[in-house]
């Protein structure tokens, strides 16, 4: 392992990019555009060819426009956009408490992750305690949708390079996930699960027995995986030293996440800047040197193991909460319980003003940002003290990670575009917004 | 953290909800990331993103509104704000969110301020992680960032007319096609 992994407080990256440091391959002209060289551009050899938007290994509607030189990668630039569906100024004209259903739909893979950080953004401006037992279930259900996401990248990484039976087995697993969320939230996919100021209901029986199973068989599964993969000559030979992002370039383009961690830099927001109750489980943040293709689908792996344990340490905490408080008890934000509508003249009141007029949040600007599947995502609110947002804005990890594929694609064969353009595992709901 | 004087082109530093946004004349805001970047450690711009403030505050002060002929009882007493936002100094903020990877994950919103038609240094030079994030808020809120080596349109089709989060953009959707409204 070279000299980049972060060892403590006292460090800092020779990360200058003008004049170009030593060794970058961030393409010179534009950071995002592999031009082809001075001395192919009038070759008659050069075919230029588009990929996607609709393609199937492009996850999602992507258009790489590439340059071959017969098999090798020259030329590269990726064209986003198709997926363009005005959220954040949709969401501007929403109430606070029906936006929390559009973050969601923006990472549609990692979605209880984004859902949480608008939350966590609107009780920052709130000021908002949120109780315990809802912290420690945003966390669990976090964790699961982290695992949920990566068993999505490394079905349909795996399955891209020929391994179909990969697919079946991680969608196996991910069925018991979207089955655990149906069983706490009532919703497969896109569960509107957390409110802001705690959850939107209580955590049902029966949750925590059918989460244990889980979690005692994901371990297992993950040995699957590796016996089908790690020894799989043709996986192997098809990821290692494919699409290498070195840790300066990383870190200059932005990347966050696993991308980052692959690249050898030990980062990772649950740790380094701990939210929600990050600071009181015991987890590891998986590194890996080389940043190839490889070792993003190392870190994913890990990655999982860690959440399996994250979501153990949950279990065992919330199983103490038993009939603890799931929502803040704030009646200017959070709606009153359901029963005392019939009884409370009060209760029907706030009820009212709530759903009709939404409540206010005080003037002022926030950046919230958590550790999602993906990175770091990060959402943007500004509040003139009304009802609804003035401005959204959500950093989507997605979108920064398709920022590296022009850098990842230098000396890359036409194949190995679909493992790098898979491994950057960006979701275009996310990049396109 | 102190020594946000030092920042090339420093205007004003404020604290709220444990952040810090360091306001910065809109000419030096690439002096002022350089020095972020160089100086302070701020390897990382997670993030750029413009707000357009047109119309901030327009919504009144909440409570009943006196008029000649008693509580004017016409305009409903929650339509507008508890107490009206602090005025903005131009019509667009335009803020960079910075991280340092290090201890305690350090961020800074650099933030700077400019009204239609004025122009902002590019940082692409600073970060290259800029390029898509720059052009994505010349798409949709039409800032122009000088020194960017590509500025186009990224999100919306090449061919599009104005600036859909601007606050005057309509809402309302486009024209369907072949359907009788056309």
């Amino acid at each position: 392992m070279s000299a980049t992994t972060y060892t403590g407080r006292t460090r800092r990256w020779p990360i200058a990019f003008e004049p170009p440091y030593e060794g970058s391959r961030i393409p010179q002209r534009v950071p995002t555009i592999l031009d082809v060289p001075q001395e192919l551009r009038e070759s008659d050899d050069i075919f230029q060819i588009n990929f996607g938007p609709n393609h199937p290994s492009t996850h999602g509607v992507l258009r790489l426009i590439v340059d071959l030189n017969g098999e090798e990668v020259v030329g590269l630039s990726a064209v986003i956009g198709y997926l363009h569906t005005g959220f954040e100024k949709t969401m501007e004209t929403k109430t606070y408490w029906k936006c929390v259903t559009y973050p969601e739909r923006i990472d549609y893979v990692g979605y209880q992750n984004n859902e949480l950080v608008f939350a966590l953004a609107v009780e920052k401006l709130l000021e908002l305690e949120v109780p315990e037992k809802a912290t420690w279930m945003r966390m669990l259900l976090c964790e699961l949708n982290r695992i949920h996401s990566h068993l999505v990248f490394l079905g349909t990484s795996a399955l891209e390079l020929g391994a179909i039976s990969m697919f079946w087995y991680c969608f196996r697993e991910r069925e018991q996930i979207l089955d655990l969320f149906e069983l706490a939230t009532g919703q497969r996919m896109h569960t509107r699960y957390f409110q802001i100021g705690g959850l939107a209901e209580d955590i049902p029986v029966g949750f925590y027995p059918e989460c244990r199973k889980f979690v005692e068989w994901m371990p297992h599964a993950l040995d699957d995986y590796l016996a089908l993969l790690d020894r799989n000559q043709i996986w192997l030979e098809r990821t290692r030293g494919v699409g290498s992002l070195s840790a300066h370039d990383a870190i200059a383009l932005g990347q966050t996440g696993p991308n980052l961690r692959a690249s050898g830099v030990d980062w990772d927001l649950r740790r380094d800047q701990p939210y929600l109750a990050y600071e009181q489980v015991d987890f590891q943040v998986p590194v890996y040197p080389n940043g190839d293709v490889y070792d993003r689908y190392r870190v994913r792996m890990d990655e999982m193991a860690e959440s399996t344990r994250i979501v153990r340490q949950c279990l065992d905490r919330l199983e103490r909460m038993e009939g603890w408080p799931w929502i803040a008890d704030d009646r200017k934000v959070v709606l009153p319980p359901r029963e005392e509508l019939h009884t409370s003249m009060e209760s029907l009141i706030h009820h009212f003003k709530i759903v009709t007029e939404g409540f206010r949040v005080p003037e002022g600007e926030v950046y919230a940002a958590i550790e999602s599947p993906r990175g770091e995502s990060g959402c943007y609110l500004v509040s003139d003290g009304g009802p609804k947002p003035w401005r959204v804005h959500f950093r989507a990890p997605s979108f920064v990670a398709l920022e590296a594929t022009a850098t990842c694609m230098h000396d890359a064969l036409v194949a190995d575009l679909i493992a790098i353009v898979g491994s950057l595992d960006a979701v275009m709901g996310d990049t396109d917004r | 953290m102190s020594g946000w004087e030092d920042l090339p082109g420093h205007v004003s530093t404020r604290e709220a909800r444990g952040e810090t946004t360091v306001t910065v004349e809109t000419g030096r805001i690439r002096d002022a990331c350089l020095y972020a970047r160089d100086e302070l450690g701020f390897d990382v711009c997670v993030d750029v993103v413009a707000t357009d403030y047109l119309g901030w505050g327009g919504a009144g002060v909440s409570g009943y509104i006196g008029t000649a002929g008693g509580r004017d009882i016409i305009h409903p007493a929650t339509q507008g704000l508890q107490s009206l936002p602090e005025l903005k100094p131009k019509r667009f903020s335009l803020s960079y969110h910075l991280l340092a990877l290090k201890h305690g994950a350090p961020r800074v919103r650099l933030q700077c301020w400019i009204d239609e038609g004025e122009h902002v240094p590019s940082v692409v030079s600073v970060w290259p992680t800029c390029d898509w994030h720059e052009r994505e808020q010349h798409d949709l809120m039409g800032v122009v960032f000088d020194g960017h080596p590509n500025l186009s349109r990224i999100l919306m089709p090449e061919d599009w007319d104005g600036h859909p989060l601007r606050k005057d953009y309509p809402i309302g959707g486009e024209p369907v096609r072949f359907s009788d409204a056309e």
